[in-house]
């Protein structure tokens, strides 16, 4: 392996950004490719599924055998809101792969009680995501209800190129927040990328079912990246 | 393979392996490139190695990883990679224990 190539990988690794290692099995040459940049040809088809799937592998191309190894990012969810649906969402994004975090600087709501074994922030948004900053691998889902804590983090995530913004409330909530968000300065594309009603419609009424949607909503969105220019699914 | 939220770096093979670069140690790199069967460990996943036959990672449950090792110590000295095999069909494979009844493919190479 090529020494630079290694502290390249490393680099993007620390960084939480893709990356594959592209080796040529039969002279031992390997270099690194990142997401977005352009490889032509059945190599260049077989690295953006690698890109898509995470999933390492051989591929023959040009006479040749490469072995991709994909390196992506762990995806996480930061939710705000330490409401009831994220008490059901926390859980069960967690054991899709999807590990949480929640903000809420409400302290009533953000307790430990409420939410055992989940990294929980009891402070606002704006102070967090500044030690934690969102990526493009964080999915974002903001579920107060309340502008004042809502808005800055949406705003946030637009900006990170979060892989998914969700935001709790009906068309006319949204229609509001839209204003809002566009005085802070979102273009009208960025906040297209919002799903607003949140989760995908499979009718959910209680909030265990929402976070279901919610959660569905997450990966649909993770594993359709790159497929469509606005990120926008669903 | 995902990597974690944020990176194990004290276990990380990679970061390991890069840190040894940078103590001047000589190093090689052993991936796992294609697995059959009840493979104990995913494809992409590593073993680092030194000269003097220190190692971290894996690219089994520790049922392969000694054979992998003084492979790999032939490795540094020559600078040539090698295709390694094993898996229940071959009797050294089987010596060394690879008995969860996989088969696994492991590249083993330089770093530089």
């Amino acid at each position: 392996m090529d020494p630079y190539a290694l502290k390249t990988l490393n680099a993007e690794r620390r960084a939480r950004r893709a990356a594959i290692l592209v080796t040529d099995l039969g002279d031992g040459r390997d270099r690194i490719v990142r997401e977005g940049d352009q490889v032509a040809g059945d190599l260049g088809a077989a690295i953006a599924r690698a890109f898509r799937s995470g999933n390492s592998g051989s591929v023959e191309a040009e006479g040749r055998t490469f072995f991709l190894n994909a390196h992506l990012p762990q995806p996480r969810l930061v939710v705000i809101g330490a409401v009831h649906i994220s008490q059901a969402l926390a859980p069960m994004a967690k054991i899709a792969g999807y590990p949480v975090e929640i903000i809420d600087p409400r302290t009533a709501f953000a307790t430990p009680d409420r939410f055992p074994d989940v990294a929980l922030h009891a402070e606002w948004p704006e102070d967090v995501l500044k030690r934690h900053p969102l990526d493009s691998y964080t999915a974002l889902a903001a579920v107060t209800h309340d502008p004042k804590i809502d808005d800055f983090a949406l705003k946030a995530a637009l900006d990170a190129n979060c892989f998914y913004v969700g935001a709790l409330g009906s068309r006319k909530t949204h229609a509001k927040r839209v204003e809002r968000l566009l005085a802070l300065g979102a273009t009208a594309d960025q906040i297209a990328r919002i799903h607003a009603p949140i989760g995908l419609d499979i009718g959910a009424a209680s909030p265990a079912e929402i976070a279901v949607a919610v959660l569905a909503q997450t990966i649909h969105a993770f594993r359709s990246r790159g497929l469509d220019a606005k990120g926008a699914v669903a | 393979m995902n990597d974690s939220l944020y990176l194990d770096e004290a276990r990380d093979p990679l970061i390991i392996a890069e840190g040894w670069m940078k103590d001047g140690k000589d190093v090689a790199i052993a991936t796992v490139v294609e697995t059959w069967g009840s493979a104990p460990r995913p494809v992409g996943s590593h073993l680092v190695i030194d000269a003097e036959g220190n190692f971290h990672g894996s690219v089994s449950g520790g049922c392969v990883e000694g054979a992998v090792v003084s492979e790999a110590i032939d490795v540094i000295d020559s600078g040539k990679a090698k295709m390694l095999e094993f898996g229940v069909a071959d009797e050294t494979a089987w010596q060394v224990g690879l008995s969860c009844g996989g088969r696994i493919k492991v590249y083993v190479e330089r770093l530089g």
